[in-house]
């Protein structure tokens, strides 16, 4: 049986990310000037709950610095402290310290206190709130062990049945000799309504030795003044046990300041003077007793009430305990009681995986069948071809419903970026302030774990590079505070993410001049605005003045495009001067499979993405210009598009002759352009399966992937734009490692 | 008929360990998120002891306290408070609201166990 501690304490730290979240969003949405009471509750809820667990597990350094954290929340909770900007941006630090404790103690790492230590000052020095001598630290944060291995280290309930019940006999009762203590107990009426009962107190004290209770009936008022929910009884026990007195306190811990209670260790106590007075008893008639709110039981025979100290009373035979199956250990399910909201399955993202793939093959296998019943000429409304198209839709949905296991918000990838802004703004001396926008998109999550990294570089491009110093930021007219912007959306059945900043915009001029002097283009290179933008993407290209300890770490925006590139998606870039740069990137909804038109050129056949298709057309003779003996442009509706010969591109033939009557596909790029791929035919529009090509070859410019068809041939699956990009590239003369392989 | 108890609290790990202390010892643990979703429990489960977390969303510990104690089918069941702070007055605040008794958290299994048999038997 795998450790149920250890999964408990898996599923802690998936809980702290999720209270982390709750902890960004709360302190955003104060941020945001919002004072709702329930606001800061959700914060200060959220540290409370990583410190509960914390404690749990013994992790005292997250237990620590959340405590104190919590401790800073609740003055702001109760009012006491009102945080300004400045505050809540300190506490936003502490949310990421916090943060980096939880994951650390995750790890088994630490974090050192070089890193904790000035916050925690911080954050005393700000809210006032000073550090608790360790000791009186309310939180004691003592190491939970739950072994409940071969031997159980719970000392479960006893099985009281097994213990000495002390005898009626009163000789041998109360007469103390020993070690042990002799206690007069008298609850308050109180007591019985905070819900304690004074018979478990006793089984509980019987655990600790041999227990005889005598029950005192004198206060018993007549039946007519009797008070049911008072009372009126009270005991005397004696407990021969080598506990300390603190043992026997602890019995009394729920009951203390509810009741009179006196503990007298049996050495001191001379056996005829015992703690408590004695009145002369009324006598009780002989009914049975009105319902007693405790120990009806125990409830002496009225006719041996006692006259002397001796206590004759009634010495109660305890009932036994039931005792528990201690050996069940089985989760105990609440059957019949309501189900729990968001009930949530953890699953092993392999297994997950592997259901992807297999669906990947059914979604081959649909299209083989489906192949051979148009090949075997069988009628479409025949009942195969019926039953085959409610296949088809099945597959989908299935293929759907798979995805959506894959799929989460990107909220938490947005959030970590809330995180790069703040420091990388406070290294630089810039006032920013981030908003983001669709953290809800649901995007596979594979591809928010890759994102982590290009997304982070360029949000600190944005803050290092794109904004503008505060007194620049006046000077232009702007506001000192810098403005960065995430958004994700769902388009076009594609993911949009895109990193905009209102700062100066790109300098065309100086980019253009240090493309030049790296060698990067020629020095009459005629270049569009657009073309200048991308040259940031090249290899080894980086404008900075000087390499600023943020940005400049060595990875510059051609990793950032070849990562987004691995994930299939795009990236492009719009500036205007002054007024701000945005970073598109587009990505596809999943990595498994995709909506492909299926084309023929040359005799081979290939995919083309569908997203990436804004229309297909026949050529005319008006519609082809000639603008040299190998560049054509199509006229479309009034403009005019750059026609590439996809056969010729891909090295399969030389160019055609004429395009007239030609088939071409117009494709639609991130950066708003469009370009036509002429092709010899077009076969089917099918959902394909994604083959990577990159473990086998490496990456393949203009070339995504591959699939395999319905009846078995494998076909390479195009990047449209790439390709576009790296034919227009060589039109141009780009330098030679750009130019298109093979 | 193993003890039957409605443990209270916001915090899933919490939950966890508390089911896992609970039917470790051989009780049947039913668990509740808040307050609100512990009143909906208690109409279809009848637990011999309830324990709760005093900070949660919807419904907070003390809320729910009051819930119970003022409704005449559940006044009388025990109930422990779960609470990280031991201080007194915090204690009194719990007794004040109705509580039985109090577990300070990190709860030690074995002081839970004994803290049930002195509420609940």
């Amino acid at each position: 049986m795998s450790d149920p501690m250890a999964e408990i304490r898996a599923s802690f730290f998936i809980e702290c990310e999720e209270l982390l979240e709750s902890l960004q969003d709360g302190l955003q949405t104060m941020d945001d000037g919002d004072t709702d009471p329930e606001t800061i509750n959700i914060v200060f809820r959220a540290v409370h709950s990583i410190k509960g667990g914390a404690g749990a597990f013994g992790l005292d350094n997250l237990v620590h610095f959340a405590h104190r954290l919590e401790s800073a929340m609740d003055e702001v909770r109760t009012g006491r402290f009102h945080p300004d900007g400045e505050a809540i941006r300190l506490f936003f630090t502490c949310a990421d310290v916090l943060g980096d404790l939880v994951r650390a103690a995750r790890d088994d790492d630490t974090v050192s206190s070089d890193v904790t230590d000035p916050v925690l000052e911080k954050l005393e020095k700000l809210v006032g709130v000073e550090e608790e001598a360790e000791e009186d630290l309310d939180f004691t944060p003592t190491t939970l062990s739950l072994d409940f291995g071969d031997d159980m280290a719970l000392p479960t309930l006893p099985d009281l049945s097994a213990l000495p019940t002390p005898e009626p006999d009163p000789a041998d009762a109360p007469l103390p000799g020993g070690k042990g203590f002799t206690i007069f107990f008298k609850p308050d009426p109180a007591l019985y309504l905070s819900g304690n009962e004074p018979l478990y107190l006793f089984r509980t004290l019987r655990d600790l030795g041999d227990l005889t209770v005598t029950c005192h009936t004198t206060a018993l008022p007549t039946l007519d003044q009797i008070d049911a929910a008072t009372g009126h009884l009270s005991w005397t026990l004696t407990v021969h046990t080598e506990e300390s007195e603190q043992a026997v306190r602890e019995v009394f811990e729920f009951v203390d300041g509810l009741c009179q209670l006196d503990i007298t260790p049996f050495a001191t106590v001379p056996s005829a003077t015992l703690p408590f007075p004695l009145t002369a008893t009324p006598f009780l008639p002989p009914l049975s007793p009105p319902e007693q709110p405790a120990s009806t039981a125990m409830l002496p025979d009225p006719t041996t009430v006692p006259e002397t100290l001796v206590a004759k009373d009634t010495a109660v035979r305890v009932k036994p305990v039931e005792t528990p199956p201690s050996e069940s250990s089985a989760p105990a399910k609440p059957s019949g009681t309501p189900t729990q909201p968001h009930a949530t399955v953890r699953v092993d993202l392999e297994r997950i995986d592997r259901l992807v793939n297999l669906v990947g093959e059914l979604v081959i296998n649909q299209a083989m069948l489906s192949q051979s019943v148009t090949e075997a000429g069988l009628p479409p409304n025949s009942p195969i071809s019926t039953g085959l198209e409610e296949f088809l839709q099945l597959t989908r949905d299935i293929q759907e419903s798979v995805m959506m296991i894959r799929a989460q918000p990107i909220k938490s990838l947005f959030q970590r970026m809330g995180r790069i802004v703040r420091e990388s703004s406070a290294s630089v001396g810039k006032e920013v302030r981030l908003h983001t926008d669709g953290e809800n998109t649901e995007v596979d999550k594979t591809v928010i774990e890759r994102l982590a990294d290009p997304l982070t570089h360029m949000i600190r491009n944005a803050v290092d590079h794109g904004l503008e110093s505060p007194d620049k930021r006046l000077a232009a007219g702007k506001p000192r505070e810098g403005h960065v912007t995430l958004t994700a959306q769902h388009r076009s059945g594609r993911i949009v993410i895109e990193v905009s900043d209102d700062g100066a915009g790109i300098n065309r001029e100086r980019v253009r001049a240090k493309a030049i002097e790296k060698g990067l283009i020629p020095t009459d290179a005629q270049l569009t605005d657009g073309d200048i933008d991308n040259l940031l993407f090249l290899p080894g290209f980086s404008t900075a003045q000087e390499i600023s300890n943020l940005s400049g770490r060595g990875v510059g925006m051609d990793v950032v495009k070849s990562s987004i590139q691995a994930l299939g998606g795009r990236i492009a870039i719009t500036s205007q001067e002054g007024k701000g740069t945005t970073f598109s990137i587009s990505l596809p909804l999943t990595l498994a499979v995709l909506d492909g038109m299926i084309v023929r050129v040359a005799n081979e056949t290939l995919v083309v993405p569908l997203n990436a298709i804004l229309e297909t057309l026949t050529l005319t003779q008006d519609d082809v210009k000639a603008l040299g003996p190998q560049a054509h442009v199509v006229q479309i509706r009034g403009g005019f598009v750059p026609l590439f010969d996809l056969g010729a591109e891909l090295g399969y033939r030389p160019p055609q002759e004429s395009y007239v009557g030609g088939i071409v596909l117009l494709i639609g790029q991130e950066d708003g352009n469009r370009a036509a791929l002429a092709v010899d035919g077009i076969e089917d529009q099918r959902q394909v399966v994604i083959k990577g090509l990159e473990g086998s070859y490496g990456p393949v410019p203009g070339i995504a992937a591959a699939t395999i068809l319905g009846d078995g041939q494998i076909a390479l699956i195009l990047d449209p734009t790439d390709l576009v990009s790296q034919a227009s590239g060589r039109t141009r003369s780009r330098p030679p490692q750009h130019a298109l392989a093979g | 008929m193993s003890l039957q108890v409605l443990a209270v609290d916001d915090s899933r790990t919490m939950r966890d360990m508390l089911n896992l202390a609970l039917s470790s010892a051989g009780f049947t643990a039913h668990l509740a998120e808040d307050g609100v979703h512990a009143l909906e429990m208690l109409e279809v489960t009848e637990p011999d002891v309830i324990i709760t977390d005093i900070n949660m969303p919807r419904m907070d510990g003390f809320r729910f306290i009051d819930a119970v104690r003022s409704n005449d089918k559940w006044s009388r069941i025990p109930i422990l408070v779960l609470t990280t702070e031991s201080a007194d007055e915090l204690k009194a605040k719990a007794r004040a609201a109705g509580a039985t008794g109090w577990i300070v958290k990190p709860f030690d299994p074995a002081k839970l166990v004994k803290a049930l048999q002195m509420v609940a038997g």
